[in-house]
């Protein structure tokens, strides 16, 4: 008896096992590529479609009652893709010292990229703290989330140099604010509000018996939230984060062009702009660096999810 | 057990991505702020604008060691589109800004206590440019056109222009224009403001579609507000009227300021070339052509010069102020609604400066000073 289940059960799983990795669908190299290949295709057909309304859109644009609907399709409003891209490989300026312009994009987009990382960093921590302290507390909930919600309305990108100027201001020991500091600080106020609320839900999901059974043990909450809350939370947590992460990117790049930020991907928008005229496929390359760190970030999301992946259990497929 | 490993992993790779991030940060946030000489007096300079040869002279003094001369450790500080040198000078974080005078009118009347100590740019650079075809010569002209504005303080001598010339502001339409003169270039504006230095030249840089060739400049009309009699005064070094007052340390540091930035500005006018590059290796990503251009045109502002580099103008300043206190934008508002006080510019200082140098033979007036010819090229480069 006890050999023949001993014997059955890693058999069965065996089978399971067999049986999972032959379904269609489900195993071999095209179904992990093929979510990338359709990105591939999507960013191609963008491509598709930006070059055929170029050529056979009017050139003056699509005006409607004195409202533009469509751009202009001249080389000024919307140039080649080609132009853009051989653009990127010549220098920024005339100039012997110059940097080919997809260096210094990169540069920008690494400084950008750092400056996001930080204000998503400090704004998951605030965000997850409070969380917590509106889970643990009700009065804490009811005080706090009303203020939470209230202060994305505060137009943050208009006091962005208000920001700079207080934090001009703060200097103790050898620590003395720098302007990037404003601009995380700015990215980290956007990226906590989605955070918080997400968490807040995350946490509070735990079906009432699961609750009750940790309270059968004796659980404290504590022990309640690192057993039960946190990784129940986890579904409603990681599109929080990502969430996060994309508006740490926009409160960065925003703040930089408002404070114009030496070093990252909001000057050079700034700086390229005035280039519009006699080059045009120059403005457009920040435009590309910052949709670079925009998929860096939501990369680096996903890898994130990877970790947790043991925690995704009821999260519906996005 | 297994879940624990797995969960305090994620928090340690988070945290280590967090470190790293954090440390590439501050090695990027380091700037040299300390001098190894230890008497310099530490001075703060706030722009109105990112790193570009408008400030040539300022940038070309701390490059030539002028500051440095008169005892001062220098350090500019760029501005962007939503900083208002103004009001960092009065909340008291920097020593000195550059501003223009109409704009800091306002910010005087509404309770900043800061002093025009210098009026470097003697004439405006603020012009409304068209095409030929449009037949926009003056003022008078822009009635029934789209005519571009930046705003944001840069419109009042278009405005008061066009009250000069009896064109209400309902008989145009005016249009916010952008960074750039994509706008124009499609025929969207009609006049549209450009900066000698900057906006006209970017179009200079630009290819003409019909021609294939540039722009030219008797292909556009261009009307000059010193002309038309609005021109109002544009950059000037402001600083904090009650430091002036209390510390005559600040005091003297302003005079040895001004000196040393009025040479700084004769540099730039003498050596173009040289200036330019000053300004692109300080972090400026302008085309070495358009550089160039603006170093010239900014030097034009100056010299030759009236009085003396620096020197207010009492009448351009009278007429500066009654522009602001008579001309209404489009919601009937004016710069300023009272005279504004003795306060708002002194020639104390400037005066002083100049004749500090005049006494070191320095030639403060220009009076033989020709501009360069500068041929932009395609993107200013």
């Amino acid at each position: 008896m006890l050999t023949s289940s001993e014997q059955a059960a890693p058999l069965t799983r065996g089978a399971l096992g067999v049986a999972t990795a032959h379904q269609p669908g489900r195993s071999g190299v095209y179904p992990r590529l093929r979510p990338g290949l359709f990105g591939l295709a999507g960013l191609a057909l963008l491509a598709l479609v930006w070059e055929l309304y170029k050529t056979l859109g009017p050139a003056d644009g699509v005006i409607l009652n004195g409202v533009t609907v469509l751009p202009r399709t001249t080389d000024l409003a919307m140039p080649h893709l080609a132009v853009m891209f051989e653009r990127l490989f010549e220098p920024v300026t005339g100039a012997a010292s110059a940097l080919p312009l997809w260096l210094a994009v990169l540069q920008g987009s690494l400084f950008t990229l750092g400056i996001a990382a930080v204000g998503w960093l400090v704004g998951v921590t605030v965000g997850l703290g409070l969380a917590l302290l509106m889970q643990r507390f009700r009065l804490a909930e009811s005080a706090i989330l009303p203020w939470i919600i209230l202060s994305q309305t505060v137009p943050l990108i208009a006091i962005a140099p208000l920001v700079r100027r207080w934090g001009a201001q703060i200097q103790f020991g050898e620590f003395t604010w720098a302007s990037w500091m404003s601009v995380a600080l700015i990215a980290s106020y956007l990226a906590f509000f989605p955070v918080s609320i997400g968490a807040l839900r995350g946490l509070g999901s735990p079906d009432a018996n699961h609750v009750d059974l940790m309270h059968c043990y004796a659980a404290g909450w504590w022990k309640t939230l690192w057993r039960l809350r946190l990784p129940a939370s986890v579904g409603y947590l990681l599109p929080a984060l990502r969430l996060a992460a994309v508006s740490a990117v926009i409160g960065s790049v925003v703040a930089e062009v408002s404070i114009g930020l030496r070093g990252g991907i909001g000057r050079l928008i700034v700086e390229y702009a005035g280039a519009a005229g006699g080059d045009p496929g120059k403005p457009w390359a920040p435009i590309f660096g910052s949709i670079m760190v925009g998929l860096v970030a939501a990369g680096f999301m996903g890898v994130i999810g990877l970790f947790l992946r043991r925690f995704r259990r009821g999260e519906v497929a996005a | 057990m297994k879940h624990r490993i797995a969960w305090l992993g994620t928090v340690g790779a988070i945290t280590a991505v967090g470190a790293l991030v954090l440390s590439g940060c501050s090695g990027a946030s380091n700037t040299p702020e300390t001098d190894a000489a230890g008497e310099l007096t530490p001075i703060t300079l706030q722009l109105q604008w990112v790193a570009q040869a408008q400030f040539a002279g300022y940038y070309a003094a701390v490059d030539q060691g002028y500051y440095e001369d008169e005892g001062l450790d220098v350090t500019i500080v760029e501005g962007g589109p939503d900083i208002v040198p103004q009001d960092v000078l009065a909340a008291g974080d920097v020593d000195y800004a550059i501003s223009w005078v109409p704009k800091v009118l306002g910010s005087i009347e509404q309770g900043a206590n800061i002093t025009d100590v210098a009026q470097i740019f003697e004439r405006s650079a603020t012009t409304q440019i068209s095409f030929k075809g449009k037949n926009i010569e003056t003022a008078a002209d822009l009635a029934g056109k789209n005519v571009g504005s930046w705003g944001f303080g840069n419109e009042w001598e278009l405005f008061a222009g066009m009250q000069r010339a009896d064109v209400a502001l309902e008989d145009i339409s005016l249009i916010q224009q952008a960074f750039d003169m994509n706008a124009f270039l499609s025929g969207d504006i009609d006049a549209a403001q450009a900066m000698t230095y900057n906006e006209y030249a970017q179009v200079l840089e630009t290819e003409n579609p019909d021609t294939g060739e540039l722009y030219q400049p008797d292909e556009l009309n261009v009307i000059d507000w010193n002309d038309e009699g609005t021109a109002m005064l544009q950059d000037a070094i402001w600083a904090n009227a009650d430091q002036l007052e209390s510390d005559a340390d600040y005091a003297a540091n302003t005079v040895k300021f001004i000196k040393a930035s009025i040479k700084g500005w004769i540099f730039a006018a003498n050596s173009p070339e040289d200036a330019a590059g000053i300004v692109t290796a300080a972090g400026s990503s302008l085309g070495q052509s358009h550089q160039l251009w603006m170093t010239n045109e900014v030097s034009k502002l100056i010299f030759p010069s009236t009085s003396g580099v620096g020197l207010i103008d009492e009448a351009a300043w009278a007429n500066t102020v009654d522009i602001a206190l008579n001309t209404q934008n489009e919601t009937g508002a004016t710069i300023i609604t009272t005279e504004p006080p003795a306060t708002a510019y002194s020639n104390e200082y400037v005066q002083q400066a100049l004749d500090e140098l005049e006494a070191d033979g320095v030639d403060v007036m220009g009076t033989d000073w020709t501009p360069a010819e500068v041929t932009l090229n395609v993107s200013g480069n």
